[in-house]
């Protein structure tokens, strides 16, 4: 084959034609090369005058301005964030000639934290020369201290700006979120000419989900420096102002960030924070028309005006390693097993897949076994509920009934059920740290565990589940989410804390439409009547489980205790809180809503460590319910 | 075959032509060569306020090249050209380990990256494609026929998209300049260019929709710098201030003060031509554009003495490449072109692409010292 080719080629009849070739090359790499010659002569010698004046004695220098960041609001108008103005002190890097000393000069007057240093110098490093660092906030003295001193510290200077302020502290903490100092790593994640000038980003909550929103756009004027690199003001001296023109850099105004308006309702998160009292634990208070979060609380929490202020590292060490956890938010990311909160979820999955009827008896003698085992299943109440049919099951809280009900599902179908509430995802809250929980299904045990012996699903294993003990995991947003899918009879939105912007020009809002997520499969009104009649039993009947914090309502409620044990208890023995220390007795849930007969609040508690779900949740669950009737000054929000 | 083994027996039977002590070296080249670079480190230790362990590692770099030139020039184009398609399979496979392990170093990593030499298996591709090319028409007829033209299309093209991907599309551009400018010697006719640069216009649409942000921000940039001062918009600005203000004879050595008083940024790299323009004004500049061209024009004669095919189109190829090089980075720091990120050659700091270039050209001086004397 290679020989065929060969004698094809034709030696001389190719050189000749890659001869051409080349010289066509050269005559074009000539004619290129002329090309930026020309380009060349053009800037320095035609030019030249216009980029020397740019280059010698007056230099421009682009100052960027940046926009104000937009405010926040409740649903009713009221400001929950806001910019202040203080002072702050910035560096300018490339009018520093050394970074360190002049740190710490500024660490000696007391103007710096010295815990900073290492960090202060990366930040400076890491902007561009011509950009301002903010060091730190100052108070009116220290701004004096350093405005005396002035002189002494070329490339730093004081400068007047706006801070955010939460008026609300810690009451809003883990709803709104914070805003901190731009870090090295957020500067990997923003477009930095967008935050020239800006010193702060939203780190959490509805801060950080909203940033693109909130930031606005950066605006950015010409200056002129003289050779020291102080600004020469334009304003009055048309010399200066003809050449900071000449430079082709139009100045662009900022464009302020806008207003956001949240579902919250302030008040009524201030009620629910105050029910928490000292206790830890999370509230979320839900629409079910909509899917508003009307009330978001997570305790302990901390004041975000720290943030805001700027924490020092010891005050971050301190809140991050404090064992009640105050930034971490439960409300979406804390876990815990759900226990009989689950029941009402189950007992309607039950109907719709006709594992039982809603007349089918079971008798609870206090306990429960599987076919062949002697594992002794406990009901909360040793001696037991008798018959009890699934509305008899739900009110007095049965769990004889219940491990009946599992059995008879069996975990998969249970596994749909409680998903199609959104159980065991994100439920889609528009604010970042949501955790998935966990709905336990043969699947899903296969997937989690690695050893061949761990994935195996146990029949006891479904048995619990049916009391939402075992594997089942929720969070306090999925809890009230679903409450509020139940009130709704299976209708879902989204929960979300943004319902409307607001112009901040034209203080125009707009408002935005819910956002339905897939309804809950069952269709049938009689199974929802018969699960929404025996959660009012809760609170109502004489039997019920939350009936003493519920009594004396001037409304109806519909709910559902829960109790999660921390620990397990052994075969035989009983659950003695006084013996168990603080941090290992159980955890107390409640879902509820009401009015039952048109619902328009749901609510999701866990109160960790405070005993069960009737004594610790649901006296909480009250009183953010009388607040929220008491005032009822709900307006609805719509597009 | 015949034929290639018989060329090769009368050069190893003392047809080579040698330099001192029998090393084949290309003493044009490497004075060009060394004039360059001298210049350059001048320029550079400008640019980096004598920083001398900057220029240390810039030396050594050099040092490193030039061994490559030497080793390369040893081995004849013959024994090249046998291990051009291990080569270039070694380079994609490289490129897809990268693309496996996601060890993908970003877009401004590349100007960050100082002095720290990690290979790029692009770097190596510079080199690779325009070889498989040439080693793919070198026992073929010229000018080539179309099915051959879809066959470089894709020696070409495979290794740009995977580089594309990276994602670095200046390093993709050349390596794709160096296969087309391959395919150009071989002699493909008006005609065809013209069908492909259609095809190529027609693809901008669709190389628009894939580009990044960050790439598409550069194109906006170039087409009106004034228009983000904050960003992108400001090197080109400050670039152009700095060379403007350079004018017929430069500011004098060190005394250039947009790169002194940190204005410029990218001084030692991308950016070091504007440095140059400052300091040592047209005057200089012009110096350095004559000394690139006389590396390229000696390149183009060595090409057209060349003796073989795979000889012909990959001396061309690399010396048009080099220029290529010289022109876009010349071009954007100027406002002609986009800034795409590619460094001066051979004066701008930075690891692999010193020792890849010198490689190139330790290939143009095997060629050229491997000939046999007499013609055929």
């Amino acid at each position: 084959m290679a020989g065929s080719s060969l004698q094809l080629k034709d030696h001389w009849q190719e050189q000749r034609l890659f001869l051409s070739r080349i010289i066509a090359a050269a005559v074009i790499v000539l004619l290129l090369c002329g090309l930026v010659v020309w380009r060349l002569v053009q800037l320095q010698i035609f030019d030249y005058e216009h980029f020397i004046e740019l280059s010698q004695g007056n230099r421009f220098r682009i100052e960027p301005m940046p926009p104000t960041r937009g405010l926040i609001y409740d649903r009713n108008g009221l400001v929950i964030a806001e910019n202040r103005p203080n002072w702050e002190l910035v560096a300018i890097g490339e009018q520093i000639n050394d970074l360190d000393r002049t740190l710490l000069s500024l660490e000696e007057l007391g103007l710096v934290d010295p815990s900073e240093h290492q960090s202060l110098r990366d930040l400076i490093r890491s902007h561009r020369g011509f950009e301002r660092v903010k060091l730190s906030n100052l108070t009116e003295e220290q701004a004096a201290t350093f405005a005396v001193r002035r002189h002494l510290f070329s490339g730093v200077d004081i400068q007047e700006a706006l801070s955010r302020y939460y008026p609300f502290g810690e009451m809003t903490a883990h709803a709104v979120g914070y805003v901190g100092s731009i870090s090295t790593a957020d500067l990997e994640r923003i477009d930095r000419s967008n935050y020239a000038g800006t010193s702060h980003i939203g780190k959490t909550g509805v801060e950080r989900a909203y940033e693109e929103r909130l930031h606005g756009q950066v605006g950015y004027r010409q200056q002129v420096v003289n050779a020291q690199g102080r600004v020469l003001e334009a304003a009055g001296d048309g010399r200066i102002q003809a050449l900071a023109d000449s430079s082709g850099v139009e100045a662009k105004t900022p464009v302020p960030g806008s207003n956001v308006v949240l579902s919250l309702d302030i008040k009524l998160q201030l009620a629910a924070q105050e029910a928490m009292q000292d206790l830890r634990g999370a509230i979320v208070a839900i629409d079910p028309r909509n899917g508003d979060v009307l009330a978001l609380v997570s305790t302990p929490a901390f004041d975000p005006n720290r943030f805001a202020a700027g924490l020092s590292r010891a005050d971050y060490v301190s809140l991050s390693t404090d064992p009640d956890k105050p930034l971490y938010n439960r409300a979406l990311a804390g876990t815990y097993p759900p226990g009989s909160t689950v029941k009402p979820f189950l007992a309607l999955a039950a109907l719709q897949t006709e594992a039982m009827t809603p007349d089918e008896e079971r008798y609870c003698p206090g306990h429960f076994r599987l076919p062949g085992q002697t594992h002794r299943y406990r009901d909360w109440r040793p001696q037991g509920h008798g018959n009890v049919n699934m509305r008899g099951a739900i009110v007095q809280s049965c769990d004889v009934y219940f491990y009946h009900l599992a059995v008879a599902m069996g975990i998969d179908a249970m596994a749909v059920g409680l998903r199609e509430f959104g159980f065991g995802a994100p439920v889609g809250l528009d604010i970042s740290g949501e955790n998935s929980g966990v709905v336990p299904s043969r699947e899903w045990k296969a997937k989690q565990f690695t050893r061949k012996a761990d994935q195996v699903w146990f029949p006891g294993e479904t048995v619990i589940t049916g009391i939402g003990q075992g594997y089942t995991l929720v969070t306090p947003v999925q809890l009230a989410h679903a409450g509020a899918t139940f009130a709704a009879r299976g209708q879902r939105f989204a929960p979300r804390l943004l319902i409307g912007t607001e112009d901040p020009v034209t203080r125009e809002v707009r408002y935005m439409e819910p956002k339905a997520l897939p309804s809950v499969g069952d269709q049938d009104p009689a199974h929802w009547q018969l699960v929404h009649d025996a959660m009012v039993g809760v609170t109502s009947d004489p039997r019920g489980s939350a009936r003493a914090p519920m009594q004396g309502t001037t409304y109806s409620v519909a709910g559902k205790t829960g109790t999660a044990q921390v620990i397990g208890i052994a075969q035989g023995e009983r659950y003695r809180e006084e013996d168990i220390d603080e941090r290992l007795r159980d955890h107390g849930l409640f879902v509820a809503f009401a009015p039952a007969e048109a619902p328009r609040l749901a609510l999701g508690v866990v109160i960790e460590n405070g005993g069960g779900g009737s004594r610790a949740a649901a006296p909480v669950a009250r009183k953010v319910f009388d607040a929220f009737f008491a005032a009822d000054n709900y307006v609805a929000r719509e597009p | 075959m015949s034929l290639a083994s018989l060329e090769w027996g009368r050069a190893a039977s003392g047809g080579r032509k040698r330099g001192f002590k029998g090393i084949v070296v290309d003493v044009p080249l490497l004075v060009i060569l060394f004039a360059i670079v001298a210049l350059g480190m001048v320029v550079l230790y400008s640019a980096v306020s004598a920083d001398t362990g900057l220029l240390v590692r810039q030396g050594m770099r050099f040092g490193v090249g030039l061994a490559a030139f030497i080793v390369i020039a040893q081995i004849s184009p013959h024994y090249w050209r046998i291990l051009t398609p291990w080569l270039y399979l070694l380079g994609i496979g490289l490129l897809l380990a990268v693309a496996v392990e996601g060890q993908i170093g970003k877009g401004a990593q590349r100007w960050l990256d100082l002095g720290v030499v990690t290979f790029q298996p692009s770097e190596l591709l510079k080199l690779a494609v325009p070889m498989m090319c040439a080693w793919f028409m070198h026992e073929r007829r010229l000018p080539p026929t179309f099915a051959q033209l879809m066959v470089m299309g894709l020696i070409v093209l495979t290794p740009a998209l995977l580089i594309a991907e990276q994602p670095d599309l200046g390093t993709a551009l050349l390596v794709m300049a160096g296969g087309a400018l391959t395919i150009l010697l071989a002699g493909i006719s008006v005609r065809v260019m013209l069908v492909f640069g259609s095809l190529g216009l027609a693809t901008l649409p669709v190389l628009w929709a894939v580009m990044r942000d960050y790439q598409k921000a550069r194109v906006f940039t170039f087409l009106n710098p004034e228009s983000d001062p904050l960003g992108t918009g400001y090197n080109i600005i400050q670039s152009k201030i700095a060379i403007g203000s350079g004018g017929l004879f430069g500011k004098g050595w060190l005394n250039g003060t947009q790169s002194h008083l940190e204005f410029l940024p990218e001084r030692s790299t991308d950016f070091i031509f504007a440095v140059m323009a400052e300091e040592f004004g047209l005057l200089g500049l012009c110096l350095l554009l004559v000394l690139y061209l006389a590396l390229v024009g000696r390149g183009l004669y060595i090409a057209a003495e060349a003796q073989d095919t795979f000889s012909r189109l990959l001396a061309g190829a690399l010396s048009l490449t080099f220029f290529v090089y010289v022109f876009v980075n010349a071009g954007m720091v100027s406002g002609l072109l986009p800034i795409v990120g590619v460094p001066l050659p051979l004066v701008s700091a930075g690891g692999t692409s010193m020792v890849t270039l010198m490689a190139g050209f330790g290939m143009l001086a095997s060629i050229h010292g491997h000939r046999k004397l007499l013609a055929a």
